[in-house]
């Protein structure tokens, strides 16, 4: 990483040849995931269903010979694929908006659940394991234990019912209050602005999605943690007389946050697209809640370059996953 | 893979982490041990069994899925009320009635007592489970097992396809099958095993690239056995610990994801009902006087997919040559 490769003229930095091969590899996988994906939609998602109940014999005629549905298959194809590079997405068939600009909205909105969703997640997870692998087998570990289970095993979105009904309405019940605490709908309640409505909307969606991350990661960061606690250099650095909780914070914790990191990054590439039930659940304007109302409506324009879209996320977060793996633990070489 | 949200997206993969450790190296370990030290020679399945059964949790969860799947099965004869009582007087009567002991999980608003469709609920949920577990773990194993055993073109091809798969994010795919296909149950079943085979595919290739350098696999292979017999009766053996871990956990997450299919109205369509079109028809419910309906086709996906994974933990420890206890 730090170290240029001096010899034979080459002053590339390995890490950037990595990457640039990584990039390299993945186009060919794009591609050939756009074919699926053009196919796939077309095979499932008519456009036209619209139509089907028109009196206008020459409705669906019109409409395929504007939208380009009775050219070739394969020239469709090359169609959307060269105007998808090029960044021309085209326009939703039902909001005749710009595709590009739906998509980009929606993914903004979807990022503020993943900020705030990782930022907490991490923090409780990391907390939750270092305490859980510190003092393994206490009743406070048994607790997380059966805890995480739990949160593996729920549906997320029965929690999300759940949540709405306890902490939105009984919550208000409770207080005799005549608004809820925390929302259920939306970003913001309308014609009100302001950091406070805007938690108090973000709550529940972020606690929806949360949970899963939490009980996964602290599972996780547990595990790594007892495997590095058991290491020689942890011991070494006992031996040295240092403090069992500087010996935890410093050299374990420290160690056991690089394979957290791999699998952080790997599960953000999934959230761009992975967020539908809570994004519907909670009308949240997202790319979840986008991908929804544009199935119900056979919206396909919007369709294909979101799942690009998401699949260039995934994608792009395993290369993320790895390359910072390598940057954080120097015993790995590319 | 992103099964919905992001807990799936981990897999079943994720869970099953694979050593290189043989079942057969530890039998032979063991039986040295049992003769130096003089102690009775146990079988491989005595061994599994005696750890499995140390594993109280798993056994408890073993004990309560089959009390499940006994109710799914029976529901007809079990169950309290009709599933679609006819709509008398006396039915509607008892419409929106909160949980008491005649109907302990309360009625909805046309009298049908939740407690039955629970359990007849449970039959498809269970069903769409078991068959997505073992259709996938049968694609999976056998593309890994060519792939792992053969290498080369194959596997650099089967490889490549087994990524495709993963980078989909598969519950958008679901849902667009489900609104091309139909939300028959079969067709649930086939769409889900397609988005849950990758994760058994690269366990088992994983297992066979290290076992196929082994001796025992030359020895087969020097006394004239063909490759699918190596695969079937050499190599298969020694990847079932993995392979049926996976297969529990694949249970849960279809059930899971099927539950989450259905709420979202892409699922199993009413009027067969299961848990999850259950949830999504008392959506509205939440905050209302009849939130009970929310809470009990839930509390049993959760304890279904509890105990699934229950059981996948503590068939690891079972089948876990190293773990001694």
């Amino acid at each position: 990483m730090g170290r240029s490769v001096a010899a034979g003229g080459c002053t590339l930095d390995p890490v950037f040849t990595y990457v640039a091969r990584r990039i390299v590899y993945s186009v060919p996988i794009l591609l050939i995931a756009s074919i699926l994906v053009f196919v796939f939609v077309r095979a499932t998602t008519d456009p036209l269903a619209k139509f089907a109940q028109s009196r206008d014999p020459g409705a669906i005629l019109r409409a395929k010979h504007e939208l380009g549905l009775d050219q070739p298959l394969v020239s469709q194809y090359w169609h959307w694929v060269s105007g998808f590079v090029r960044g021309s997405w085209g326009l939703s068939f039902v909001t005749h908006e710009s595709v590009a600009s739906a998509v980009s909205r929606a993914l903004w909105n979807t990022v503020q659940l993943i900020l705030w969703g990782i930022g907490i997640s991490l923090l409780v997870a990391i907390a939750v394991g270092v305490y859980s692998a510190a003092k393994q087998y206490s009743v406070l570990d048994y607790t997380f234990t059966g805890l995480a289970f739990i949160g593996v095993s729920m549906p997320p979105f029965w929690f999300a019912l759940m949540a709405i009904q306890l902490l939105g309405f009984d919550l208000r019940n409770w207080v005799h209050s005549s608004t809820p605490i925390f929302y259920s709908v939306g970003i913001h309640s309308p014609g009100v602005g302001g950091p406070v409505d805007y938690l108090r909307h973000l709550a529940l969606p972020v606690a929806t999605l949360s949970v899963q991350l939490i009980a996964g990661w602290s599972r996780y960061q547990r595990s790594t943690m007892l495997d590095v606690m058991s290491a020689d250099y942890i011991r070494t650095a006992r031996a040295k007389g240092l403090s069992r909780n500087r010996v935890l914070l410093k050299h374990g914790l420290r160690n056991a946050l690089i394979p957290l990191t791999t699998v952080t990054a790997i599960d953000i590439g999934t959230l761009f697209g992975g967020l539908i039930i809570t994004e519907t659940i909670f009308g949240w304007p997202g790319m979840g809640h986008l991908f929804f109302t544009s199935l119900l409506n056979g919206d396909t324009n919007v369709l294909l370059p979101w799942l690009m879209v998401t699949a260039t996320f995934i994608i792009g977060f395993n290369l993320l996953a790895d390359v910072v793996y390598g940057l954080l633990d120097p015993r790995i070489r590319y | 893979m992103a099964i919905g949200e992001p807990r799936a997206t981990a897999g079943p993969g994720a869970v099953a982490s694979v050593g290189a450790t043989l079942v057969e190296d530890d039998a032979a370990l063991r039986q040295g041990e049992a003769l130096a030290t003089g102690t009775v020679v146990r079988s491989q399945w005595q061994l599994f069994r005696r750890r499995f059964l140390r594993h109280r949790l798993a056994v408890i969860a073993g004990v309560v899925l089959i009390l499940l799947y006994v109710m799914a099965i029976f529901a007809p004869l079990l169950a309290p009320y009709p599933l679609n009582p006819p709509l008398t007087e006396k039915v509607l009567l008892a419409a929106r009635h909160g949980p008491s002991l005649a109907h302990p999980f309360g009625t909805d608003e046309l009298g049908r007592d939740q407690l039955t469709r629970i359990m007849f609920a449970g039959r498809i949920s269970l069903l769409i489970g078991i068959c997505v577990a073992v259709f996938s773990t049968v694609f999976g194993t056998a593309v890994g097992s060519v792939a792992g055993f053969f290498g080369g073109r194959a596997e650099q091809l089967l490889m490549r396809f087994t990524d495709l798969f993963l980078i989909v994010p598969a519950l958008a795919v679901l849902m667009m099958a489900q609104r091309g296909l139909g939300g028959s149950v079969p067709i649930i079943i086939v769409i889900l095993s397609l988005l849950f085979w990758m994760y058994v595919a690269r366990i088992v290739r994983g297992v066979f690239l290290s076992l196929k350098e082994k001796e025992f696999v030359e020895a087969a292979r020097a006394s004239g056995a063909s490759s699918w017999r190596i695969i079937t009766r050499h190599l298969l053996p020694n990847t079932i610990g993995p392979i049926v871990v996976n297969t529990t956990l694949v249970v849960g997450y279809a059930i899971l994801t099927e539950s989450t299919l259905s709420f979202l109205g892409f699922g199993v369509q009413p009027p067969t009902v299961s848990w999850g079109n259950m949830l999504a028809q008392s959506e509205g419910s939440v905050g209302t006087t009849t939130a009970y309906l929310v809470y009990f086709p839930g509390l049993f996906i959760l304890l279904t997919v509890l105990a699934v994974n229950f059981l996948g933990d503590g068939l690891r420890d079972a089948f876990d040559p190293q773990s001694r206890r």
